[in-house]
Order: structure tokens, then sequence, then C-alpha cells
């Protein structure tokens, strides 16, 4: 193999930052420790590794850019043959936008709003000269095809709002392809997409990695969907090099324990539970709208939650799953129909149910770090409905606070600590505590681990799990990841513009013939497999042929 | 905890403290009553009377430190009040919202539409001119700033899922404005405290120096430059003195105020990087 064909190539890279942390004095943190790399032309090079691990930092730095506060301060990145730490700032403007170009996590912070689609994505061929402005834009228009944007020849005249979230995605993969660089740096293209978009994106932007032969890094803390588009993995954790090697070998036979943890990540054990007797809460018929609007938010939704069973409602970002949860706990007042609790029927409105009512349903958030009041110390949030639904104080709450951190496996020290001095997991699991303490017969969690990194969210959920079994509480489990519903639910709902399309026991829902929705729902999970998005692209191109 | 503190803010500390020291003990610390015609009008500066004296003869020194004490206690009056007022009704208008929240805001639209110094001197001239009229005048205009900045506050903090979390376990509303939202509000209204205090100070000044504030013969900074602003054009100083006072006072707030601004943002992870 000859030298030159290695186009980008980072010889142990050194990052690192200044932090403040509240309450100490400021110290430097190491982010990125000597890591290298080596990418060939044309190739993909998938980063893993959950959040903390210097993924972006070490994509931004291929670029030679670091973040606000980041210091690049050793080692070299050398992309087609000169090291563009030392390229001085020319060289840096020649470089960025031209050779290599970066595709963000969330396009609809990235794109400008008051500028046209196609003003942003021909704006660096045009200013680098790679194209004239005809010339840019003809490449624009055939590559808006390519990537199967709607109405190709006119979506560049659009405004980034009038165009889908996916959608945005994709032209801000356009706008990475225009300038024709030679790697492109992917950031968490589809975190933020619902899953039935991502696997229109991840289809995309594979065909576009092939059809044009550029390089590409491809940052996610997602496995599976790594495994589809790229041909060499590195997992990253703490800013170091955990493991490198080929897609197949990382996934198949993984040679380290913690690659090992990331591959089986979702393997719990759980069997399903039979409905039992009397369902705990029963949502009969509720049809609801915001602020009284003609738009009813949900429409006709009627589940059972049976006593110690979960019951997991899945669908897509503006289903309506939220706004079931606000209905059931009185946030929003049903339009029509009834929320019945153990029999008897809850009044809809928050003000008019009994403290006893309140005090059997309880909540866990998504955002722990919003849910939790930053000037209260972990005791106080986890003692007040302690104090306020039992009246239990001093000493003796003392020690149901102790025995509670005790049950979501986290020891007496947190105590006295604030939200702000814990992790990420640890904040969420102060939050089940703190459902847990009001001894609910019901506990509605709302997305509660989707904000946290795979490795974190299996030790919730496992806990999640534990508790049901020693405490005998339902579960509302608000969701949007299947993956997550397979290893905990025993009954599904799914929803979909505000109705529940399919609703029953796991195994049923889980179980052919599905209907439209629930199966484009179901075949867009990512599986740890190479060669599964191929499959899923084309049996659904089957399936529309077939129609 | 206390990391380091600026030269800046330590100056402004001392500063601060200083004022407030000789407000306090200012019958022990004046050499001179504050009515006692001690020498002629408008001495120069000598070994006995440090600032000389004033347009009546009496001692300028025991006057300023008298009238620091008069001074700041107004001031400190109308923040107290105008902070009470103002906080818990724009956290109340914030909580409960509907017409509770119209009714007040329509209401301090219309108080703030009108400019604070004309309004305050049409109510002053009308009403006695006591101590409490003039401190409650002043409080209450001033608390409409208050209501704005801590409705403001509360309505962001009001939407936080640890709000609604308090709601759905039934907590009432005492609960959720004082334990909940005040302790999330108070670094912006600690720093906006230091501001309005200033404010005070100027403003009681400014009407003292108008007449309608502090009635003579007590002494008061604004009043004591008003009195011996005549002196001016003769070359003599004395109505400098207490004018640099109200400066000095107003900028060694002002670093404490932003110091402690700095400090509580940085609690909440940093002033960016």
């Amino acid at each position: 193999m000859p030298e030159d064909s290695s186009l980008l190539e980072i010889r142990d890279l050194r990052i690192e930052a200044t932090v403040y942390p509240p309450g100490e004095a400021p110290h430097d943190i190491t982010i990125v420790d000597g890591v290298s790399l080596k990418l060939k032309k044309g190739k993909v090079l998938g980063l893993i590794g959950e959040s903390g691990a210097g993924k972006s930092t070490i994509g931004l730095a291929s670029m030679a850019y670091g973040r606000g506060g980041v210091r690049i301060t050793g080692g070299e990145v050398v992309l087609n043959g000169r090291d563009v730490l030392k390229a001085g700032k020319q060289g840096l403007r020649s470089l960025r936008g031209k050779e290599v170009r970066y595709v963000a996590q969330s396009a609809a912070a990235a794109f400008n709003p008051a500028h046209r689609l196609m003003d942003q994505v021909v704006e660096a061929a045009v200013v680098h000269g790679v194209a004239n402005r005809a010339e840019a834009e003809r490449r624009a228009k055939n590559l808006f095809r390519k990537l199967s944007l709607p109405d190709p020849d006119n979506i560049g005249k659009r405004y980034p709002h009038q165009v889908s979230g996916g959608q945005l995605q994709r032209v801000m993969t356009v706008m990475a392809l225009c300038s024709e660089p030679d790697l492109i740096i992917f950031d968490e293209p589809t975190t933020a997409l619902d899953v039935t978009t991502q696997i229109d994106v991840l289809a995309a932007i594979k065909d576009a990695i092939r059809d044009t032969g550029v390089a590409a890094l491809y940052i996610t803390h997602d496995l599976a969907v790594v495994a589809q588009v790229s041909d060499e993995i590195m997992v990253l954790r703490h800013g170091k090099l955990v493991e490198w090697g080929r897609t197949q070998q990382i996934i198949k036979e993984p040679r380290k324990e913690y690659t090992n943890q990331l591959v089986s990540v979702h393997e719990i054990e759980h069997r399903e539970k039979e409905p039992s007797g009397q369902p705990v809460l029963s949502v009969k018929n509720v049809t609801a709208a915001y602020g009284g609007g003609p738009i009813d938010v949900l429409k006709d939704v009627s589940v059972d939650i049976h006593p110690g069973q979960t019951l997991a409602v899945v669908g897509e970002s503006g289903s309506g799953k939220s706004t079931l949860a606000r209905a059931i706990t009185g946030l929003l007042p049903p339009k029509q129909g009834s929320v019945e609790f153990a029999g008897r029927m809850l009044p809809g409105r928050l003000a008019e149910r009994t403290r006893d009512d309140l005090r059997e349903l309880q909540m866990i958030y998504q955002m722990a770090d919003v849910a939790m009041n930053p000037r209260q110390t972990v005791g106080t949030i986890i003692g007040r409905p302690l104090e306020f639904y039992f009246g239990i104080r001093g000493k003796e709450r003392d020690q149901r606070v102790d025995e509670l951190l005790e049950k979501i496996e986290m020891g007496h020290g947190f105590k006295d600590r604030y939200p702000a001095e814990l992790s990420g997991g640890q904040k969420q699991r102060v939050c089940i505590a703190r459902a847990l303490a009001a001894k609910p017969s019901l506990i509605i969690c709302d997305e509660v681990t989707s904000a946290l990194d795979p490795l974190v969210a299996n030790g919730i959920l496992r806990l999640l799990l534990e508790l049901q079994a020693e405490e005998d509480v339902a579960y509302l489990f608000i969701t949007h990841d299947l993956a997550t519903v397979k290893s905990i639910a025993d009954s599904i709902a799914v929803m979909y513009q505000g109705s529940v399309v399919r609703y029953g026991s796991k195994s049923k829902v889980l179980t052919p013939p599905f209907d439209d929705y629930t199966d484009l729902l179901l075949s867009s999970v990512p599986e740890m497999e190479i060669g599964w998005l191929e499959k899923a692209i084309s049996s659904r191109r089957m399936e529309s042929a077939g129609n | 905890m206390f990391a380091r503190i600026p030269p800046s803010a330590l100056l402004g500390l001392v500063l601060t403290a200083l004022f407030l020291i000789t407000a306090v003990f200012a019958p022990l610390l004046a050499p001179y009553g504050k009515t006692e015609i001690v020498g002629a009008v408008w001495e120069p500066m000598t070994s006995e009377h440090w600032l000389g004296t004033d347009n009546l003869g009496r001692d300028l020194l025991s006057r300023m430190i008298y009238g620091a004490r008069t001074t700041i206690f107004i001031a400190t009056m109308a923040t107290v009040l105008s902070f009470t007022l103002g906080s818990i009704l724009g956290f109340t208008a914030a909580v409960v919202g509907g017409w509770i929240d119209q009714l007040l805001s329509r209401f301090v639209d219309l108080l703030m539409s009108i400019p604070t110094l004309i309004f305050a001197l049409v109510v002053l001239s009308v009403l006695p001119s006591t101590v409490l009229t003039l401190v409650v005048v002043m409080g209450v205009l001033d608390a409409t700033r208050v209501y704005r900045l801590s409705r403001a506050v509360a309505v962001d903090i009001n939407v936080m899922d640890y709000v609604e979390a308090a709601r759905l376990r039934g907590e009432g509303q005492i609960w959720v404005i004082f334990r909940e939202i005040l302790p999330n509000a108070l670094s912006p209204l600690v720093a906006e405290l230091g501001l309005r205090f200033i404010f005070m100070v100027l403003f009681v000044s400014a009407l003292s120096f108008l007449g309608l504030g502090i009635q003579p013969p007590e002494a008061d900074w604004g009043g004591m430059v008003k009195e011996n602003k005549d002196g001016i054009v003769f070359g003599i100083p004395a109505a400098l003195i207490p004018a640099a006072a109200i400066a000095a006072l107003a900028i060694s707030v002002n670093l404490v105020a932003d110091w402690i601004l700095n400090r509580t943002t940085s609690l909440k992870g940093g002033r960016g990087a």
C-alpha cells in the first residue's frame, strides 16, 4: 500500500481544557489522551463512546478546531500530507470548508434561519472557488436528488423552517458534499431524529459516501448505527483508545470488556407478566387539546395499567405520548373521557385531586437536572415527599432517606450533596428515589433514559425492574426507543398522531401481522448487524412496490 | 468558598463597610452636634473643623456623619420595602398567572409610564413631609422595577420540571414561591438589590436637593448640597463634599454588587467559556 493512500493521520493527540467546578479551584483536565488514528481515502471510521469520551473533540481537532476553552496541547494531525495544527490562519481557511467539512448533530440549530437553504449549501464551495455559483447549484441539485429530498430543483429556495428535521439533516450532508471535500466529519447526525427518519438519513449518508468516495469520521454513541456505515470502529472512553478494529470484529468478537458491554447493552432479561385482576389505572376514551384549541392532541385514547406491571407507550415525537402523561396526572384536564384509579374516577383537574390521589401517581422526568431544584440537597429532595405525605420528620425521616438511597444503590454520603454535584445517572436515581418515597402505585416515566449514555441507561432500567419486583409498583413508560420497550414492557401501546394504533401484551404487539405504522417503527430500529440497513431499506422498497 | 476577592470588590467592600460603620455609630463619631453652631459661616478646613463649617457655621464633618446616617437609613428602608413588595407581587403574578397577573402588570405599567421623580414630587408636595411618607413613596415607586425583574425571573423558573414536580406533589403556592422559586431567583435579585439601593440614595438625595426630602435642620447629603450650593460661586467647596460622598457610596456599593453577580453566576457553571 503506497504511503499517500492515507488521508488523515492523527498521532498521539492530546487535548486539554480548564474546568471551573462549583466550589473548587479551576484546574486542567485532559479530554483526549494520546489518541492516534489513520484513515484512508474513501473509508469510514466510526468513533464511538459515551459522553465525555472525547469523540467530538477528536472530530473537530482533525480540522484543527477546538471548542471554547479547549487547547490542543500535543500530537500531530496530518491531512493530505500536511500538519494542520501548524497550518496557520490562512492555511486553515483554505482547508476548512474545502478539504474537510463538518456535519453537526442538530441541523436545526446549525442552519441560519434567515437565509434560504441553497445560499447556505453552496456558500463554501463558491467562496473557496471550487465552483462558480451556477455550477455549485447544479451540483447541489444533483445531490438533493441523490439524497432523495423532495422536489430537488426547488427545495433550495426554502428556508430552514420549511423542511422537516430529517430533510434538514440531509441538506446539511449535501452542504458538506457540495465542495467535494476529502473528509467529512459526521457528529451524531441522526441522534436528534426519530427512529423512522433516522433510517432514511442513514441510508442517504451511506449512499453519498459510497458514490462520492469521500472519507468520513462518523461520531455517535449508538453502536448499532455506526455498524451500518463504517468500515472500522474505534471505541473511546475517557479520552483514551479502548479498541480499534474492523466493524465485523468489534461487534462480533469484541476483545475488551468495555466494548463487550457496549455491544450487549440492550440485553436485559425480562419475562412478560400476565395482566391480573383489576387495573390500577384505566384511561378511558380520553380526548385532550391544549388551551381549549380545536386540535385534539389525544384522540379517544384508552389503555389499562395493571398493578406491578409496565405499560410502554411508544411513538415518534409529536405522537401525544407526553400529553397522555399530562392528562393522567391532571396537568391537562381531558376534554372527554375519564381516568380511573383503582376503580374510582379521578377528577380531571389537578387542584381537585386529594393528596392521596397525588401520592399514588408519581412522575419521573426525562431531564433529571431540571427535575430537581438545584438549591436543594439530595436529602431535602427525597425527604420532602416523606414529610408532605406521611408527616415523617427529623431522625425518622433521615433514616427513611438513607434506606431509599440504599435502594437506588447510592450511599448515605450523597444526602448533603446538591444536584450539580451528581452525574447524569445519579441524578436520575435520585428522581426515582423521590418518586418511591411517596409509596405510589404507579410511576410515570417520561423518556427517563433518553438523555443518558447507553450503559448508564441500562443501569437505570435494571434498577427500575428490581424496584418493581420489590415494591410492586406499576410503570407507565413513555419512550421512543423500541429496544428499551422490548427489554422492560409487559404491555405496549403504540401511538401515532394522538391515537393508539396498536395496544396489547408485549408478545401480541410484537408478533406479526403488524399494522403499517408498527411495522415501520419496528423495522426502523437499528440492529447490531452488518447489512441490516440494506435489508431494511430493500424490504421497505419491496413493500411499497407491492402496495 | 470565598476563593479570592478581586481588588475592586475588596475596595468596594471596605468603603461600603466604612460608610455603614459611620452611619451606625454617628453619635459616637461626630465631634459636634448636627445642629450645633460652632463658628463662622463657611470657615475653611482647620485642625478643629476638618472639613470646615457650613452655610450656618455648623461643623461640616459632623453634619456629614449624621447625614450618612439619615441618607443610608432612608435608602435602606425604602429598598427593603420595594424588594418585599416588588418580589412578592412579582412572584405571585408569575406563579398564579391569569387575571391577577394582568391586573398587577398593567397597574405597574401605569406607574412606570409616569416619570418617577415628577410623580414623587407631586405626591410628596401633597402629603405631610415625614420620613415615613418619604420611605413609602420611594419604596412603592421603586417596587415597580423590582416587580418587573422578579416576575421575569420567576416566569422562567416556573416552567422548570422541578416546579411542576412540586405541583404534582400537591404543594401549595406558598411552598412553590418560597421554597422552589425564591432560592433560584436570589442571585439576580441580590445583584439588583445593590443597584436599587444606589438608586434610592440618589433618589432621596435628589428629593432633598429639591426641598421635598429630608427637612432641615436634619442633616442629609442631598440637603447639604442644596444648603451649601451658593458657596460654590465664592470658591467654597462645602457643597462638593456631600456630593462626593454620594458618588463614593454609589460606586462602592456598585463594586460589591458586581462582584456578587459574578460570583453567583459562576456558581451556575461559569460565565461561559
